[in-house]
């Protein structure tokens, strides 16, 4: 069953065209990749999901996106409950210069869950979702802007898991990290697809094979190829997507 | 000339040139503090700060009645001010359509440079009117200044708080977004508090502008030497005592004012202080990540 | 908070009201200042008002001196000040390692912009007046005038020569150019639209300042010819006619003068910054 499906979606900035004729259907909680080389569209089309271009004057869409079969761009939705259904993780780690736990229960605030013991339960079971609870427990009430790198991204997951989405955007979560933390993501994103959809952005091919099971190669705007991650990466059937994973691109 | 005999001389001279802010301040406190001090030193310097008479025919010369009217005057400017200013503020850096701040922006430069005396006329010739309708007595009063005062403030609180709030990383609100708060919750819960170091900074600036203004006050205020008992009663500010009977003390009247000049420099330099050790503290926010 | 009066989603709304109610009130407040005051003003402004000198201590006639004292002061503001706030905002900006000295050097720049007008009139009045006895004079109070100026011309200067690209510099020594030169021939002409809009900035705060040279220029109502002349700047006279009652219809007039003077001063520096940008962005 697909939760995202996405049909001939195009979007302009002002003039430029960033993304043409975008397809692509995101099955339930599965981890689907996006590859693609620099500057092509992906964090565009991904902040499209949950509409966090929406912000930016000049942007201009066309095409449909549904979640579970409803149009999110419909003026009846509601973008805050979008969100809340569709969390984000971000390229930088960028938590808010807040105490760890202030961090994580921020999005429970701002939803109206006030109950000090759910409130504590939930930061908890985020924490211990994101395989940094035993790293942080002792330090719940200091600066989230202290920990290191790895840690700070784990505590975007945390605070995004917290609120409960069903799907979760991942924009290159890893780059800015070392490989230590790559692998500790990496094995959290494979606890976390059985309870969440996932689309990570990656530029590391091996990340895409280890973590999902579908890819979609984007070039120049447009999805090349979308299939199982193993048949895209072995029998690609685009002579552009066969450069491209192969190193021969450009 | 030899070359790199000119190279010397000119770093030489632009040293010069930029040193010449510090040599002027300590001119300036040497010239108050010589005039100054005399007065302070026979009436007694306690005397002088916290004595509440003030009539130099009399050799009396007590500034506490216009240290008051100052803080009064200021405060409630600043309660006034401080609203208004924060939430156009806000509305200039994050709420706004671009061609409203574009209409925005020049407004706040105008605000910010329409003389001093202009605002006191127009106070007089408005305000002072209303006032003595709506509250009875001359309409010359504390509240007639602050009012007159809080749009003179306007313009630094808005425009040194909006740099504030501009510079906090658009990283923090988009995660705040995507998390599903709405744009006030971003706002009140995120950014606010982040910039809130430089917001105070603005604050103080504006206190520091409201203390040191002198005309505009003296053309509404009243300038009577008495405790205020009431928002409604005349008030005379420590500017506005230096400006009334500048024009014609002699003696140690003319050191006195002197001395009222040196608490008010005082008052100023404590307000710098403060807006210095928030500067430090924003820096200490940024890199090690407290707040 | 336990529990909610209101869903965000109408918080938001209400706020978003809120906030433009603060932006329109700040714009209103603005339009009927200046809208009251050039109203009334046009009712005495003429050219006649403008180049004809006071008669009857300012009950008719016109502020053609007080124009010429405004002038006077102003320039004499800018000549000095000019020089020394962009020199050391080169000194800063080119010449000098971070350290105590340049601490202190900003600290005293930022302390001089805060100093109340009014103490400045004091120290016009016991240094240049008395102590050097250029005497109640255009000069003396230009010369306050350039002390209050100078901190925000030295400011706006330094944030300019900032922003001259650095690759500019590496040019120009490569080519053999020494410090100085490099400066003089590229750094400041490519910084020179900042700089001229920080010299106006300066000036406007001279041009529009009355409590500091309250005890410096006198008030005389002729025109100054040399500067060691006493003079009667614009927001003087307003002071003086306000105050002493004299003419509330001639004090219209005068603001109204000051206010399209600011007007101008706004519109002028918005055009070269505005133009400034685009240059930098167009390369
Ligand atoms: N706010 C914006 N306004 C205008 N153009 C933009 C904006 N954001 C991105 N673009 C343009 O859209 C195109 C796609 O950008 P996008 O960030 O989606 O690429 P990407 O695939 O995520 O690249 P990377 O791998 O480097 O992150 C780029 O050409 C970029 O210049
Ligand atoms: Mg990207």
């Amino acid at each position: 069953m697909n939760r995202i499906e996405v049909e001939n979606l195009n979007v302009h900035f002002d003039d430029a065209q960033i993304l043409k004729d975008v397809n692509i259907k995101i099955p339930k909680n599965t981890v689907t990749s996006l590859i693609g080389p620099s500057g092509c569209g992906k964090s565009t089309f991904i902040r499209t999901i949950n509409r966090m271009n929406d912000l930016i004057s000049g942007f201009k869409k066309e095409g449909h996106i549904y979640l579970d079969g409803q149009e999110i761009y419909d003026p009846s939705v509601d973008v805050v409950e979008l969100r809340k259904k569709v969390g984000m993780v971000f390229q930088k780690p960028n938590p808010f210069p807040k105490s760890v736990f202030d961090n994580v229960a921020y999005g429970l605030k701002v939803h109206g869950i006030t109950d000090k013991n759910i409130v504590e339960e939930r930061v908890r079971e985020s924490l211990k979702s994101a395989a940094l609870w035993e790293e942080v427990k002792e330090k719940l009430e200091k600066s989230a802007l202290g920990l290191s790198g790895g840690q700070q991204q784990r505590l975007c997951i945390a605070r995004t898991i917290a609120i409960e989405p069903e799907v979760i955007l991942m924009d290159e979560p890893c780059s800015a990290l070392d490989p230590i933390s790559t692998t500790k993501i990496e094995d959290l994103i494979h606890k976390l697809k059985k309870e969440y959809t996932i689309v990570i952005v990656t530029h590391n091919m091996q990340q895409a094979t280890r973590v999902s099971k579908f890819t979609s190669f984007f070039l120049h705007g447009e999805i090349v190829e979308s299939a199982r991650t193993e048949r895209l990466f072995l029998e690609p059937k685009d002579k552009r997507t066969e450069d491209y994973i192969t190193g021969r691109f450009g | 000339m030899n070359n790199s005999l000119q190279e010397y001389l000119i770093e030489k001279g632009l040293f010069i040139t930029a040193i010449s802010s510090i040599l002027v301040i300590i001119l300036i406190i040497i010239f108050i503090f010589l005039e100054g001090l005399p007065a302070m030193e026979s009436y007694g310097f306690l005397n002088f700060i916290f004595g509440s008479l003030w009539a130099p025919t009399q050799g009396e010369f007590g500034v506490l009645t216009m240290i008051v009217g100052s803080l009064g005057i200021t405060l409630l400017s600043l309660v006034m001010a401080i609203p208004l200013s924060l939430f156009c503020a806000i509305f200039m850096a994050e709420i706004a359509p671009s061609n409203m701040r574009k209409i925005l922006k020049p407004v706040i430069e105008t605000l910010a440079g329409i003389p001093s005396v202009v605002y006191g006329f127009f106070g007089l010739i408005t305000l002072v009117p209303f006032m003595r309708e709506q509250f009875g007595g001359t309409g010359f009063s504390m509240l007639t200044a602050s009012i007159i005062l809080t749009v003179m403030i306007l313009p630094t609180i808005i425009s040194v708080s909006e740099d504030a709030i501009r510079s906090i990383p658009s990283e923090y609100k988009e995660a705040s977004l995507a998390l599903g708060a709405t744009q006030w919750q971003t706002i009140q819960n995120v950014i606010f508090p982040a910039a809130l170091p430089g917001i105070i900074t603005a604050i103080i600036l504006g206190m520091g502008r409201a203390i040191g203004e002198t005309l505009a006050v003296i053309m509404v205020a009243g300038n009577v030497t008495q405790y205020p008992t009431s928002l409604v009663d005349p008030v005379r500010a420590l500017t506005a005592n230096i400006a009334i009977e500048m024009g014609y003390a002699t003696g140690l009247h003319y050191n006195a004012l002197f001395g009222t000049a040196i608490v008010l420099f005082f008052m100023i330099v404590f307000l710098l202080i403060i807006a210095n050790y928030l500067q430090y503290k924003k820096k200490v926010v940024i890199g090690g990540g407290y707040l | 908070m336990s529990f909610r009066l209101l869903s965000p989603k109408v918080y938001q709304k209400i706020m978003k009201i809120v906030f433009w109610i603060s932006g329109i009130i700040t714009i209103m407040i603005l339009l009927v200042i200046i809208g009251y005051i050039l109203f009334k003003g046009f009712e005495v402004l003429s050219l006649e008002f403008i180049f004809s000198a006071p008669i009857d201590s300012g009950r008719a006639g016109g502020i053609f001196p007080m124009i010429i004292s405004s002038l006077y002061v102003t320039l004499i503001s800018g000549l000095v000040a000019a020089p020394l706030g962009v020199g050391a905002a080169v000194y800063l900006a080119e010449y000098s390692e971070d350290g105590w000295i340049v601490k202190l050097i900003r600290f005293g720049a930022e302390t001089l912009a805060s100093i109340p007008s009014i103490v400045f009139g004091l120290f016009g009045l016991s240094f240049f007046v008395i102590f050097l006895g250029l005497g109640w004079s255009v000069l003396s109070g230009g010369l306050v005038l350039a002390l209050m100026a100078l901190p925000t011309i030295f400011k706006v200067a330094e944030v300019s020569i900032d922003a001259v690209p650095e690759s500019y510099r590496e040019g120009s020594l490569a080519l053999g150019a020494t410090k100085w030169e490099t400066v003089y021939r590229v750094v400041l002409p490519a910084a020179t639209p900042g700089i001229t809009t920080g010299v106006i900035l300066g000036m406007a705060r001279a041009i529009s300042e009355a409590a500091a040279i309250l005890f410096a220029v006198g008030a005389a109502l002729t025109i100054p010819v040399s500067i060691f002349d006493p003079g009667r700047p614009l927001p003087l006279h307003l002071y003086i006619l306000a105050t002493e009652g004299i003419s509330l219809e001639y004090a219209f007039g005068t603001a109204a003068v000051m206010v399209i003077i600011v007007l101008i001063i706004t519109v002028v520096t918005n055009n070269m910054v505005d133009r400034y940008q685009k240059k930098l962005m167009g390369r």
